[in-house]
C-alpha cells in the first residue's frame, strides 16, 4: 500500500518525489552499511573459530601428516591418537580428568551454594553490620586472588595441606564475584511478601531458604554453577602451587609439563588430542547452555 | 509508632540468621584470603627463602626486599611487558566491542541471528587459556600450519621463528587475551548501550545528527560509566596476565624476558626458592596497585544498591560525563519515569 501511495505522490510533486528519492538512498546506505557489518561477523566467527577447528582436525591425523600442512578433511588417526594419550607413561591424562572433574564439581557446588546463602542473609536480614558486610564483599571483589595466593601456599606448607584439594575448594565458599551475579538476580525475582507469609504459615528460616529460596533462584544458579565449573576446570596458578605431585595433576597442570619438552619433537596428533579433551567438553556444554548462559550473563551485569 | 517497634522486635529476632547465613563466607574468607594477605604482608619484611633444601631466614630485614626489587629494576620491566601486551590486546578489543555493541543495538540495522553471534563471540572466553596457550605455541610452531602458510606466500623469512621475535609473540599473546575477551566486553557494552534511553537517539536523528555524531555525543558519554568500568577490570585483569604467556613461552618470557608478565615473575619467586620474603614484597606491591584500581571500580558499584540517598547521589555522578543539554534532558526524563 506505501508502495502505490509513494508512486502516485511521484506524479504530483516535486518535492515529494525528492523526498521518496532520500528516503531511498538511505535504504540503500543501509543495505551497504548491513552487508559490511555482516562481511565483519563473518570474519569474526572464522577468527573464532578456527583454530578450534584446526585442533579437532588435527586430533583425527598422525603427527607426519600434520606436519605435511592443514587439511580441511579429517583423517582416520583418531583412535591412535586417543589410545597413544591414554598410554602416555609421563601423564596419565585419565586420572588428570578425574582430578579435574573431582575439583571442579566440587568447587562449583561449593561457591553457589554459599553465594545464594550470603546473598539471601544480606538480601533478607536486617542485622548489624549488614551494610558493612556488603560493602566489605564489593571491595574486595576485584582483587585478584593471586596477590594472597603467596600466603596461602606459605601456610599451606606449613600444615602440610601441599598436594590435597582442601587449599583448592574451600575458599570457593568466599567468593564475592559469585555472590554480587546472585545478590543481583535475586533483588529482582525475590519477592519478600512471599517468604513473609511463609513464616506466617510456620516455615523455619532454614526451609524457606532451600525450598522456596533455592527453586526461586534456578536459573542463576545454574549459570553461576557453570561459570564456577569452568574457571576452576581452567584454574592454572594456584593449583600448579599447591598440587605438585603427579598423582594429584589436573588437566591444565599437564601443559605446564608439556612446555618443558620441545614442541618439535611432539606427537603432533597426540598434543591436538589433548588439547582436545581439555577444550571441547566444555563448548560442548557452553553450545548446549548458551541462550541461558548469555541472558544470565548480562542480567547480572553492572548497569550503566 | 508502637507498629514499628514490633517490627523492629520482630526483625532482631531474624537477625541471628542473617549472622548465621553470613558467618560462612566471612569465615572462609577470613581463613584463606585474609589470613593468607596478612601473612604476604608480614613475609615481605624477612629475609627467607629456600637454597635446595637448606631455609635461609626469616630474618627481619625491613624494607630491604622493597629497595631490592626497586633497585633491580626488572620489576619495571615486567610491569612494562605486561602494560604493553595488555594494551595490544586492549585497543582492538574495546574497538570491535564497541562497534559490535552499537551494532548489535542499533534497531535500524535489523541485524539477523543475533543469539548466533552473540554466542559464537563468546565462546573463546570459556576455553581454558592455558591450553590457548598450547594450542597456539603448536599452531606457530616452525612446521605448525601458521608459520609454514607465511613462509609459503612469502610474508616472512624461513629463518623467522616465533620465540624469537619480541612483537611476535608479544602479538600472539595478546591477540590470544583479545579473542577471549571481546566478546565478555561485546556483551557488557551492549547492556550499557541498551540502557540508554531511544528517545534521545530519536531527538538526535530528529535534528539530523549522523552516526558518527550520534555515536561520540550522545552514545560515548552516556557510556562513559560502564566504559570506565570495563577499562579498569580489563586492566585489573591484564595484571592477572599469566596461563597465556607461561605456556606460549613455556615459561622463560622469551625472547630475552621481553614477554614475562608481572605474575610470571611472582610464580618464578615462588616455585624454585620459595622466596616468600622477595615474594612477599612483591604481591603486597601488586596489591598496592589493584586496591587503587579496584577502588575506582568500587565507585561505580556501590551506588545502585543501597539507600535513596546515594541513588540521588549516583544520578549526579552518572551525568557528570553529559554535556549540559543532555543532562537537562535525562533530567527531565528520569522525573517522567518516577512520576509515572
Amino acid at each position: 500500500m506505501n508502495k502505490t501511495m509513494n508512486s502516485e505522490m511521484k506524479n504530483i510533486s516535486q518535492p515529494i518525489n525528492n523526498k521518496t528519492k532520500k528516503q531511498k538512498s538511505i535504504k540503500r546506505s543501509l543495505l551497504i552499511k548491513r552487508i559490511l557489518i555482516y562481511a565483519v561477523l563473518i570474519f569474526i566467527t572464522f577468527l573464532c573459530i578456527i583454530p578450534f577447528y584446526i585442533m579437532i582436525i588435527n586430533a583425527t591425523r598422525a603427527s607426519p601428516q600434520i606436519q605435511q600442512g592443514f587439511s580441511f578433511i579429517p583423517g582416520d588417526q583418531l583412535v591412535n591418537n586417543w589410545n597413544s594419550m591414554m598410554s602416555m607413561s609421563s601423564i596419565q591424562v585419565g586420572r588428570a580428568v578425574r582430578n579435574s572433574l573431582l575439583i571442579s564439581s566440587i568447587t562449583s557446588f561449593l561457591t553457589t551454594y554459599f553465594s545464594a546463602l550470603t546473598a539471601y542473609s544480606i538480601f533478607m536480614y536486617r542485622f548489624k553490620g549488614r551494610n558493612f558486610a556488603f560493602m566489605f564483599i564489593l571491595f574486595v571483589m576485584m582483587i585478584p586472588n593471586q596477590i594472597s595466593a603467596l600466603g596461602l601456599v606459605a601456610i599451606a606448607y606449613k600444615i602440610n595441606m601441599v598436594n590435597t584439594i582442601i587449599p583448592l575448594v574451600i575458599p570457593a565458599i568466599a567468593s564475592p564475584v559469585t555472590f554480587f551475579y546472585i545478590k543481583q538476580y535475586m533483588e529482582s525475582v525475590l519477592n519478600k511478601e512471599l517468604i513473609e507469609s511463609a513464616r506466617i504459615d510456620g516455615a523455619g528460616e532454614i526451609r524457606i531458604f532451600h525450598r522456596m529460596v533455592l527453586p526461586i533462584m534456578k536459573p542463576a544458579l545454574a549459570v553461576q554453577f557453570i561459570f564456577a565449573f569452568v574457571s576452576s576446570w581452567n584454574n592454572f596458578f594456584l593449583p600448579s602451587l599447591i598440587l605438585t605431585d603427579a598423582s594429584y595433576q589436573t588437566i591444565p597442570l599437564i601443559f605446564n609439563l608439556l612446555r618443558s619438552s620441545n614442541p618439535a619433537t611432539f606427537d603432533l596428533g597426540l598434543i591436538y588430542m589433548l588439547l582436545t579433551v581439555a577444550i571441547l567438553p566444555l563448548l560442548v556444554v557452553y553450545l548446549l547452555f548458551s541462550k541461558m548462559i548469555i541472558s544470565g550473563l548480562t542480567a547480572g551485569s553492572v548497569k550503566g | 509508632m508502637p507498629e514499628k517497634k514490633s517490627k523492629k522486635v520482630k526483625q532482631n529476632i531474624y537477625a541471628k540468621w542473617g549472622y548465621l547465613f553470613i558467618a560462612p563466607f566471612f569465615l572462609v574468607f577470613t581463613l584463606f584470603t585474609l589470613v593468607p594477605l596478612l601473612s604476604t604482608f608480614f613475609y615481605s619484611f624477612f629475609e627467607y627463602y629456600s637454597d635446595n633444601l637448606d631455609v635461609v631466614g626469616p630474618n627481619f630485614v625491613g624494607l630491604q626486599n622493597y629497595f631490592r626489587l626497586f633497585q633491580e629494576g626488572r620489576m619495571f620491566r615486567y610491569f612494562g611487558n605486561t602494560f604493553v601486551i595488555w594494551i595490544l590486546g586492549f585497543v582492538p578489543q574495546i574497538i570491535l566491542s564497541l562497534l559490535l555493541a552499537v551494532w548489535f543495538t542499533d534497531i535500524r540495522l535489523k541485524l539477523r541471528g543475533l543469539r548466533f553471534w552473540k554466542t559464537i563471540i563468546y565462546m573463546p572466553n570459556l576455553v581454558m587459556a592455558s591450553a590457548f596457550g598450547m594450542l597456539f605455541l603448536t599452531l606457530f610452531a616452525q612446521n605448525g600450519p601458521i608459520l609454514s602458510f607465511l613462509f609459503e606466500i612469502g610474508a616472512l623469512p624461513e629463518t623467522f621463528t616465533i620465540d624469537s621475535s619480541v612483537w611476535g609473540t608479544r602479538g600472539v599473546i595478546a591477540f590470544i587475551n583479545f579473542l577471549m575477551w571481546f566478546g565478555n566486553t561485546t556483551l557488557l557494552l551492549m547492556a550499557g548501550v541498551m540502557g540508554i534511553d531511544n528517545e534521545i537517539y530519536e531527538a538526535a536523528a530528529v535534528d539530523g545528527s549522523g552516526a558518527f555524531r550520534t555515536f561520540f555525543q550522545i552514545t560515548m558519554p552516556l557510556l562513559m560509566p560502564i566504559f570506565i568500568y570495563v577499562f579498569i577490570t580489563s586492566l585489573i585483569g591484564g595484571i592477572q596476565l599469566f596461563d597465556v604467556a607461561q605456556i606460549f613461552t613455556r615459561g622463560s618470557g622469551n625472547p630475552n624476558t621481553t614477554s614475562t608478565t608481572l605474575i610470571m615473575y611472582l610464580n618464578q619467586l615462588i616455585v624454585p626458592s620459595k622466596n616468600y620474603g622477595m615474594g612477599g614484597a612483591f604481591s603486597t606491591i601488586l596489591f598496592i596497585v589493584t586496591l587503587g584500581l579496584s577502588s575506582i571500580v568500587f565507585r561505580y558499584l556501590v551506588p545502585q544498591t543501597t539507600s535513596k540517598k546515594q541513588k540521588a547521589g549516583r544520578v549526579k555522578d552518572e551525568n557528570r560525563y553529559l554535556p549540559m543539554n543532555l543532562r537537562q534532558f535525562k533530567k527531565e526524563n528520569r522525573d517522567g519515569e518516577v512520576h509515572e
